[in-house]
């Protein structure tokens, strides 16, 4: 079944920095109504989605939110410190555009330097085009946040965007639960505020108490020159998580989805990734716990504002977790 | 087998006994005069009384290993390293002393380090082993200065073909060395097995002096560095391509007519051969081809991975090869030879 | 050697070499359960792998005395078979790169395969003042095997274990890997042994934890699973060394350390030192200001919040492979743990208030 492409598009180009995700909630709550039998917004921001069935009941969750800036403070000619929301890479912000909720741009500057290692994030700033202090508190305010400005290209069968973190994760979620036939009691979270440490995850799982949770993210490669050596290529097939800082993926769960993938000839490679974390890090410690695995989409250039994803691996995620939500783990 | 009970048993430079005796029990009955000299090299003889050239067959016994030092006041032990040892590689390893105390040599607790700890090698200085004593004289109970400690290692088959074991690269050539004895060749034939050559090639000096060969042969192993995925600049010599013919190492510059002598018997013979690629460290050789008036020599080499380390490997293919070479090369010896000297009548082919 | 020290050390030598890296605990998990059923009335596993031995108490009390040492050990695990079949590595838990160069390995993949570990800029031996350790990404694991072969026996995500058998040193040592906290659940076996000849009120449960080297994890999941009434951790501590003087004061063979701090109950902490007075057990105190690095750190706030009392067995060079150990100091943690339990009052009385 043929993707489509245009809601991935529509998803990583809405606004929704950690805390900020109700346009993209919205958004996805109006694409996966029709297929669900109850669509909530809990009060972490996580938008939960449950299709009734007779089975285990299986989470699946992808995170709505992206990395952005906080501003901090607004100086007196009307430039504007900011904060790291998420894992923001310094390297990656001179000179990138961001852009507010309200639509208002800017771009990022930089104070003059001495040596390479004065160069931090405190020595950045933002540039709304505002001439003074006055100017620029009429167009943003203190703690208002921005997100990068990274359009959705693709190149090939490669596709570059913002945000790809972890919008192409909800869009994976997104299609493989319109073409679902499970019997499974299936209860789906898009979940808040994963790049500040994973919490909307943990307040939804301690209330959905799944038997088995399934999260869909990116993770990097090991594919780009004199890259980190990891073994993840992109184009290479759905990454299978073996584990990050925040989860050891249980053998029986990984058994099981290497099985599914096998038996559906779906292309996946194991992924050892050595840093990070994701949803399913919050999930498998709630409560008693809750066995749990990864599907992982490779991504290059994860953080910046052109986040690369083949669009064959994205297909080999959604077919895999359309039939790992047919094949339960017994 | 032979190469595993090499392999196993403890000796270093100037502590070669346990390896001496158990060579001199295996070559006995393929030898018709058998001495120690008196720096320790073990001498077998070979067809005295035949005329031809005298051939030196020389390998050496000793193998790295750490030399106790100090006993601190708690009954740690201090040590040094016999022979050229990585400090690197002795963190978090078990050692054997004296053949019957077991120490471990351990390391600051990760968790009580720096970062930048970590990125710095452990010296010598900051080692110690700790073998359970309570104080000094609880370790001066078991342990005395100068008393030795050696890898703990077991010789055992190894991936694909291979061997794995501690002091490989030093008693490789002791095994070939054993091997070669049980054949019978027409001319006189000494064997020294030496001492001391981790510590400057000594015992070879000595044995070529007294024994005063027409031509030697040394057996050892040499460095493979055949792991690096991109460039095969550094690799030396290649696991299972067949034994090494040196053309120089720090210590010798080998003759080019021997070196293509030994080319041409080891494609008579359908043998692998390799030259290494880079400069080694010397072996025997450096002290046998220059003594007296100088003796022609030639030095094979089974590649050997991790020398110097806790677990060295071979391949098995490479150790056959090494041993019908060195055996095809006796048996053309006698060809090349007018007399005591060596002639090749061919010479312009080279 | 007494035949309960002789058992001890033999249990622990057992649990030492096998392996149970975080996260892959079967094997090891199934030796605990063997050896822990004979003193337990009930042994289980869940579904984050934690042991659980039951032994019931003497009376029809309610209350539950939960114990914690965990059985993972950290690790290394298989991140890329490069174009040769060379395979490169990632650790799993706190690993000190200095400790890995030229160490026999197992790597588990269809079957344990040995391996070595080899510096990708081999050492210049004669060169040996090196002063910069080698980087873990600069290693690899040598297999000895073509690339074809390796794929068929050994995947991206296998673990890999250090290949070490126990060393006995002198006075009662042992040398090995792992004994972080193979030691702790050798204690707990002790005290479940020392139990049944004991009368204790309180239901008991000794659980062998998973994942305590990548953040006590199973004890996150296994307190809030047992929710117990009060619950004692048992783990290793740092013992000193000549690098150590003036960092450590925790001295081997002087008796398991009694921890205090804002971790630990204080009446947990007081009737722990008064047991071992009253039995004559020697023991050392660690004040702990802040997190114990133990399974006690999350067990303490799990559920409605747990009084959580915290020993240690003095160990030298933790996280390495020659990790060494006093075997009495575990016998008398085992011993301790038993006399706190049998002497706790019917109604936990002062135990579960400040």
């Amino acid at each position: 079944m043929d993707m489509d492409l245009r809601i991935l598009e529509q998803l990583t180009q809405i606004f929704g920095p950690s805390g900020s995700e109700e346009q993209v909630a919205d958004f996805i709550s109006a694409q996966i109504r029709p297929y669900c039998d109850e669509v909530i917004n809990d009060t972490l921001g996580n938008l939960i989605a449950v299709r009734h069935g007779t089975g285990k009941k299986i989470m699946v969750a992808a995170h709505m939110d992206e990395i952005g800036l906080m501003i901090t403070h607004i100086d007196k000619e009307g430039f504007l410190r900011f904060t790291p929301l998420g894992g923001v890479r310094t390297s990656n912000l001179v000179g990138q555009r961001v852009k507010f909720n309200r639509g208002r741009m800017g771009t990022i500057g930089v104070e003059k330097i001495a040596k390479p290692s004065d160069f931090k994030l405190d020595k950045l700033f933002i540039d709304i085009g505002a001439v003074s202090q006055n100017e620029a508190e009429q167009i943003v305010h203190l703690g208002e946040t921005a997100v990068f400005v990274g359009d959705f290209v693709e190149v090939g069968s490669r596709i570059m965007a913002k945000a790809l973190d972890d919008r192409i994760g909800c869009f994976v979620v997104i299609e493989a639960l319109k073409r679902s036939k499970s019997t499974n009691e299936l209860v789906f979270a898009f979940t808040a505020q994963e790049e500040l440490g994973t919490r909307g995850a943990k307040t939804a799982a301690y209330v959905l108490e799944p038997d088995l949770a399934i999260a869909v993210d990116v993770t990097a490669t090991g594919d780009t020159p004199k890259a980190h050596p990891m073994s993840v290529k992109l184009g290479s097939g759905v990454g299978i998580k073996v584990l990050d800082r925040s989860l050891i993926t249980p053998p029986q769960i990984k058994r099981w989805m290497a099985a599914v993938a096998a038996e559906g000839n779906i292309p996946f490679q194991w992924e050892v990734l050595e840093y990070g974390g994701t949803d399913s890090g919050a999930i498998h410690l709630s409560r008693g716990g809750v066995p749990s695995g990864v599907i992982s989409i490779p991504t290059r250039y994860v953080h910046s504002p052109a986040e690369m994803v083949d669009s064959r691996d994205v297909q080999a995620a959604v077919d895999l977790l359309v039939s790992l939500l047919e094949h339960p783990l017994e | 087998m032979l190469l595993k009970t090499l392999s196993e048993l403890n000796g270093t430079s100037g502590a070669e006994s346990l390896v001496r005796t158990f060579l001199q029990q295996t070559i006995e009955p393929f030898v018709d005069i058998i001495n120690t000299d008196k720096i320790g090299n073990l001498i077998g003889i070979k067809n005295d009384s035949l005329s031809g050239p005298k051939v030196m067959l020389a390998a050496h016994m000793d193998e790295v290993a750490l030399m106790i030092i100090d006993i601190t006041g708690d009954g740690f032990l201090k040590f040094r390293p016999v022979g050229g040892i990585d400090a690197r590689i002795l963190v978090s390893k078990p050692v054997q002393i004296n053949n019957s105390q077991v120490g471990v040599i351990g390391a600051k607790a990760i968790h009580l380090q720096k970062q930048a700890e970590r990125q710095k090698a452990l010296s010598f200085d900051q080692l110690y082993i700790d073998i359970g004593a309570k104080s000094k004289e609880d370790a001066l109970s078991k342990v005395k200065l100068g008393d030795y400690a050696y890898f703990i290692t077991k010789f055992e088959p190894f991936g694909d073909g291979l061997y794995k074991g501690k002091a490989l690269d030093h008693r490789v050539g002791c095994a070939l060395l054993a091997e070669l004895l049980k054949n019978d060749y027409d001319f006189p034939i000494v064997a020294a097995f030496t001492v001391q050559e981790e510590v400057g090639q000594r015992g070879a000096k000595v044995a070529a002096h007294h024994l005063a060969p027409n031509f030697a042969i040394v057996l050892e192993a040499t460095v493979a560095n055949d792991i690096s995925e991109g460039s095969d600049e550094g690799w030396i010599t290649e696991l299972g391509n067949g034994p090494a013919c040196s053309l120089m190492d720090s210590s010798t510059l080998y003759n080019a007519k021997l070196i293509h002598w030994v080319r041409d018997v080891a494609r008579q013979n359908d043998i692998p051969l390799q030259f290494p690629r880079g400069i080694g460290s010397g072996n025997d050789a450096g002290s046998i081809h220059i003594s007296k008036v100088g003796i022609p020599t030639i030095s094979l080499s089974v590649p050997c991975r991790y020398i110097h380390s806790f677990a060295s490997v071979i391949s098995e293919k490479d150790y056959r090869a090494c041993y019908d070479l060195a055996n095809a090369l006796l048996k053309e010896l006698p060809n090349i030879f007018e007399g005591s000297s060596i002639n090749f009548a061919k010479e312009d082919q080279f | 050697m007494n035949p309960q020290m002789k058992d001890a050390r033999d249990f622990l030598s057992l649990i030492s070499i096998a392996s149970g890296v975080s996260g892959y605990e079967f094997s090891i998990a199934s030796l605990v359960r063997e050896r822990f059923e004979e003193f337990s009335n009930e042994v289980e596993r869940d579904k984050f792998g934690n042991v659980y031995a039951l032994r019931r108490g003497n009376k029809n009390s309610n209350k539950k005395i939960m114990l914690a040492a965990h059985m993972d050990e950290i690790g290394l695990i298989v991140k890329k078979i490069d174009s040769r079949g060379f395979i490169k590595f990632t650790s799993i838990g706190g690993t000190d790169q200095r400790t890995l160069l030229s160490q026999e390995v197992l790597v588990h993949g269809n079957q344990a395969i040995p391996g070595i570990i080899a510096s990708l800029s081999p050492h210049q031996f004669d060169k040996m003042e090196s002063s910069q350790a080698v980087k873990m990404d600069e290693m690899v694991i040598d297999v000895g095997m073509p690339l074809a072969k390796i794929q068929e026996v050994i995947q991206v995500g296998d673990i890999i274990t250090i290949k070490r058998q126990t060393y006995p040193l002198l006075n009662n040592l042992i040398a090995g890997k792992s004994l972080d906290d193979r030691a702790g659940v050798v204690a707990m076996k002790v005290c479940l042994e020392e139990l049944s000849r004991l009368k204790h009120s309180h239901d008991v449960v000794a659980v062998a934890t998973t994942q305590e080297e990548v953040g006590a994890r199973g004890a996150i999941t296994g307190a809030y699973t047992l929710n117990p009434d009060l619950a004692v951790t048992i783990d290793v501590t740092h013992a000193c060394t000549p690098d150590l003087k003036g960092q450590v004061t925790i001295d081997l063979g002087k008796g398991p350390t009694v921890a205090l701090g804002p971790n630990i109950h204080p009446a947990i902490y007081r009737h722990l030192v008064e047991s071992a007075h009253f039995h004559r057990l020697p023991i050392q105190i660690e004040p702990i200001p802040g997190h114990s690095g133990t399974d006690a750190w999350p067990i303490q706030v799990a559920q409605a919040g747990i009084p959580t009392g915290l020993i240690s067995i003095p160990l030298r060079y933790m996280h390495t492979s020659v990790e060494t150990l006093d075997i009495q100091d575990v016998l008398n943690s085992g011993k301790l743990l038993a006399y706190f339990i049998a002497s706790l009052p019917d109604d936990l009385e002062g135990m579960l208030c400040y």
